[in-house]
């Protein structure tokens, strides 16, 4: 599959043509000029209808396992479904190991499960820079639901928070520091709190420490991902929310609020490369670097 | 600065994983981002885990001498997904006379016991240049 | 405290005197060539109180010098070499060769679909049919495989793992219809699930319910065969996949621990199994460490049956174990190197004190070897049992500076990998978040960087090389063998009687979904009835779940 045109690729995507659908998520990742022109492309009308969940978490509480149980539910009621695994780049190497797919391949062969494996390339965070994209191919693409695995260690729930619709954090005993979680006030940005492996000793002390941090007590729910026991319960509220979400037109301010905040990330991100570039092409020596900051700055937003 | 995305795979049912997971963690520390998909893999799976992460390339690793039938199966699932464009490279207890089957069936390279790290992430990067350029 | 010490007497006169009066050595005396005596058991002047506590003497607590109070001088290791073969009547032949050599036990290696739970027919066995080892469907096949031969007189080793119950149901009732009663029949099944997950990944059922058809086993062997050893616990796979000699030695008893627990907690005695579990370690190439490797764990495994479990009896905390030479170590480039290789690790075996050995063959990395390098590996054995005197004398690197301090810090560095698995809540749940699989994973990719930037010579790899044709051997199984296998099964599922076969299973799946049915009966009963290891593993597949791998 060579050179397609952007418009002959929008039109195979939204006939959900696999590769299509890949190679718009890698343009778009690449920072291409045809990424560029394939987003403004994508039908509103099945962005608009999609739900984004963030599934956040520290490593190895459950959170494929839990997106693996999530995909079987959407597919017994036959929604089409995107998966957006994130694992960090290595700052030096800028390599990556993805490995997330091993937990996701009883549906390896279906074709409406869209997997997508994505590496932070730099982004800190916790989400990369191309996810809000991806999310839309996906949906573009007829993804009913889009469920995006970012691993959450401390503080970085709060961007995948901001750029997903619903926000799960996922808890299991003797998983990450939930006293941390608790400092870090993740519990009022995120929609429900899930405490997975409830099949483990300490499930129970963990549910009632946590349950004192909680906005109301239907926040929480308790699941065994890897017996799917609690997760259909898990879907069925997830659904519930969004409905409520949108009833209450809470969903579109939302992604209003995603989308400004999208903007501000890539404005940043553009920003500094060629800002970087600027700086290295003058030969401003002898002056202050908050002195020559001011002026280079004054140049484009002026003050 | 190009982004190489690669698939590891296991096909077949043998669960000796040290030489993939070695490759996959070699070319990670080589700047690509890797994707592995664990053992007991089929061919078609592998093929359509290909087509929806975009890799410009596939790595193959058997030891249990089911090479001849899953490589090529491989090269199969990949054609029917439309992604013959795809290259595959294997790796693994591979006679000297299945390297030539296996490169007149389509896999592009072939490692044996003993390949230095070196000359395979030199293939892999030679494969994935060729497939990105193909792209564009 | 000298060497006229009480406890030394007390040795003397309890176990040795009672092994020497049952097993009398092999020489009625052991001289160097002159005439020179070699002694049985050679001492240090002082027998302290450190000597007992660390070292003790052979066949006594804490068994560091060995579990048998004369060890080779009695007896030589057995010498158990073997291979695989694609079809279960190509086996039978060569089984039948083997007994008619003079040889008593069988080793049975079986094709992967075999070992995970696929009949031949099965699309994930495309093209794994008979290729590394023989391929078993059903009750036919097994009775193929030991057609005439007498399962009361000779004893089967089979690796076989996540189906053991199936494949073990399936030699009981050949054995049955022999007219052989299963309290006669002897063997071993390898049936170590724990080191599947983490190392060689013939898994199929999540670890819980794996646990479970492995107590299951032990219970009904403990009343119904007794003879039979009901596990191998295996470190040989966990040093494979790239683990240090530590960590082969702490994951491998840290498993040993789990069965241990589960069986008691399942409402065994411990007296009952553990004189059935036996041990099965690699043997690599550092030649002392190895050796310290095999002295810590003899000790480590019985200081922590006495201490967590008050073990009383030796036979409980004895570790047994059969040795493999490391397949790993061996080179495509100058392959006669690798008879060199094997003979070191062979002599660490035998110098730790080993029950058992299997020479790995110079080409056996590569391919199923050829018969001369077959022999040249057994011989390997011999020359180290007749010719190099070291089976003479009883554990001879006892009391090296070197070799005892490289034995405390095995033993410890293990120690605390087990405390460490402990504090994470024990094996499965390292299983679970990849502690050990972690461990052993960087291990490996930390020897693998070593040789790639010449740190670690690996002659005729990174150095010392030759121009050759590097050429790996052809490993040709017959394509055909995998279509008549399929043949053979469609022929046995049409000929047996369905409804029965179907009522089998359905008792099997009601045993299976109630936690405190023993399934061993229920798995018999349906293996009676040609049922197939495809058709039996499905049905627990559809109760207990399929294991995915971790994550990574
Ligand atoms: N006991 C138990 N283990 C679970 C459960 N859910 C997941 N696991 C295991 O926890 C480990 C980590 O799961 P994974 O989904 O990879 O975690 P992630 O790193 O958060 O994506 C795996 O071995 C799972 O099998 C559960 O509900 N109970
Ligand atoms: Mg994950």
């Amino acid at each position: 599959m060579s050179s397609l045109q952007p418009a002959q690729l929008v039109e195979q995507l939204h006939r959900g043509d696999p590769r299509s659908v890949a190679r718009a998520i890698s343009l778009v990742e690449d920072q291409s000029d045809v990424g560029a022109s394939i987003m403004q492309g994508l039908d509103q009308q099945r962005l608009d209808e999609a739900l984004t969940v963030g599934i956040t978490g520290p490593p190895g509480a459950g959170k494929s396992t839990l997106t693996g149980a999530l995909i079987h539910h959407l597919r017994q009621q036959k929604i089409r479904v995107g998966i957006i695994a994130v694992d960090p780049s290595s700052p030096l190497t800028h390599g990556a190991l993805l490995g997330d797919r091993i937990r996701m391949m009883d549906h390896a062969l279906d074709q409406d499960v869209v997997v997508r494996s994505m590496a932070t390339r730099g982004r800190l965070g916790g989400v990369c820079a191309a996810a809000g994209a991806a999310m839309r191919i996906m949906a573009a693409s007829g993804c009913r639901v889009i469920l995006v695995e970012t691993v959450g260690i401390g503080q970085s729930e709060m961007d995948i928070a901001s750029l997903a619709d619903i926000t799960v954090l996922v808890l299991a005993p003797g998983f990450g520091d939930e006293i941390q979680a608790m400092k870090a006030g993740i519990l009022e940005v995120v929609d429900l709190l899930v405490i997975n492996k409830a099949d483990m000793p300490g499930a129970q002390k963990l549910l009632f420490d946590l349950g004192k941090g909680l906005r109301a007590s239907d926040q929480v729910l308790q699941t065994c991902a890897s017996e799917k026991q609690g997760t259909a319960d898990l879907l069925t509220r997830l659904l519930s929310l969004e409905k409520m979400l949108r009833q209450e037109q809470k969903l579109q301010q939302r992604r209003l609020c995603s989308l400004r905040q999208e903007t501000v990330d890539w404005s940043l991100e553009l920003f500094k490369k060629r800002l970087t570039a600027l700086v290295h092409a003058q030969h401003c020596t002898g002056i202050d670097p908050r002195v020559a900051a001011e002026q280079l700055l004054n140049r484009v937003i002026p003050g | 600065m190009e982004v190489y995305r690669v698939l590891i795979a296991k096909p077949g049912l043998d669960g000796h994983d040290r030489g993939a997971k070695f490759i996959a963690r070699a070319l990670r520390d080589a700047g690509f981002e890797v994707i592995y998909t664990g053992i007991r893999r089929t061919p078609n799976e592998i093929a359509a885990s290909a087509v929806q992460e975009d890799v410009a390339a596939v790595g193959l690793s058997s030891m249990s001498g089911a090479h001849a039938r899953l490589f090529p199966a491989v090269l199969a699932s990949l054609r029917q997904a439309g992604a013959a464009d795809i290259p595959v490279l294997g790796g693994g207890i591979i006679p000297a006379e299945d390297i030539t089957l296996l490169q007149e069936a389509g896999i592009c390279s072939v490692f044996t016991p003993g390949t230095p790290a070196q000359a395979i992430i030199k293939a892999f990067k030679d494969a994935c240049q060729q497939q990105h350029q193909h792209r564009n | 405290m000298s060497k006229k010490d009480p406890s030394l007497q007390g040795w003397q006169d309890n176990e040795l005197a009672r092994t020497l009066a049952r097993f009398p050595e092999r020489k009625d005396k052991f001289t160097c060539h002159g005439g020179r005596t070699v002694e049985r058991l050679a001492l240090p002047e002082e027998v302290d109180q450190e000597y007992l506590d660390k070292l003790g003497f052979p066949g006594r607590y804490p068994y560091t010098r060995g579990v048998q109070p004369t060890m080779y001088r009695g007896r030589f290791w057995t010498m158990r070499q073997y291979a695989g073969f694609s079809t279960a009547a190509a086996s039978n032949e060569r089984y039948r060769y083997l007994l008619e050599q003079g040889q008593t036990g069988l080793s049975v290696a079986f094709d992967l679909p075999t070992q995970i739970g696929y009949d031949s027919d099965d699309p994930m066995s495309l093209g794994e049919v008979g290729k590394v080892g023989v391929a078993i469907d059903t009750l036919a096949d097994m009775e193929t495989l030991f057609d005439q031969i007498p399962l009361d007189k000779i004893s089967t080793s089979m690796t076989i793992n996540s189906p053991a119950m199936v494949l073990l149901a399936m030699y009981i009732v050949v054995a049955e219809k022999q007219g052989v009663s299963a309290d006669q029949i002897q063997g071993t099944i390898q049936n170590d699930i724990l080191k599947e997950y983490v190392a060689r990944g013939t898994y199929i059922f999540p670890p819980q319910p794996s646990l479970r058809l492995i107590t299951n086993i032990f219970q009904w062997c403990s009343t119904n065969a007794p003879k039979f050893n009901t596990i191998s616990i295996s470190g040989y796979h966990i040093r494979e996949a790239g683990s240090t000699a530590a960590q082969e030695v702490a994951f491998t008893l840290a498993n040993g621990l789990t069965y241990v627990q589960t069986a008691l907690d399942a409402g065994l005695a411990l007296d009952d199994f553990t004189p059935r579990l036996a041990f099965f370690f690699n043997a690599s190439s550092n030649l002392l460490e190895e050796v310290a490797k095999f002295r810590a764990a003899r000790r480590l495994w019985a200081k922590l049956m006495k201490e967590r479990f008050q073990a009383k009896k030796p036979a409980t905390m004895m570790l047994r174990f059969h040795t493999q030479t490391a397949g790993n170590t061996l080179t495509a480039q100058q392959v006669d190197n690798n008879i060199i290789r094997v003979t070191l690790q062979a002599l660490a075996a035998v110098l730790g004190g080993t029950q058992s050995l299997h020479t790995n063959s110079r080409d056996e990395a590569l391919s199923l070897p050829t018969e001369a390098s077959v022999r040249t590996a057994l011989r390997t054995q011999q020359v180290i049992a007749h010719e190099s005197g070291v089976a003479d004398t009883v554990d001879p690197l006892a009391g090296s500076w070197y070799v005892e301090q490289l034995t405390d810090a095995v033993e410890q560095e293990a120690m605390q990998l087990i405390e460490r698995v402990d504090e994470f809540g024990g094996v499965v749940a390292c299983i679970e978040n990849g502690f050990i699989a972690g461990q052993i994973e960087d291990a490996a990719y930390q020897y693998q960087q070593e040789i790639e930037s010449g740190e670690r010579v690996i002659v005729g790899v990174n150095e010392f090389q030759v121009d050759e044709d590097v050429e790996v051997p052809v490993m040709r199984i017959d394509p055909a063998v995998e279509d008549e296998q399929v043949h053979q099964l469609k022929q046995v599922k049409a000929e047996r009687d369905q409804e029965a076969g179907q009522q089998c299973l359905s008792d099997l799946e009601t045993a299976a979904r109630s936690e405190s049915a023993n399934l061993m009966e229920p798995v018999l009963n349906a293996v009676r009835c040609y049922c197939s290891l495809g058709e039996i593993c499905n049905v627990l597949r559809g109760v207990f779940g399929e294991y995915r791998g971790r994550a990574w």
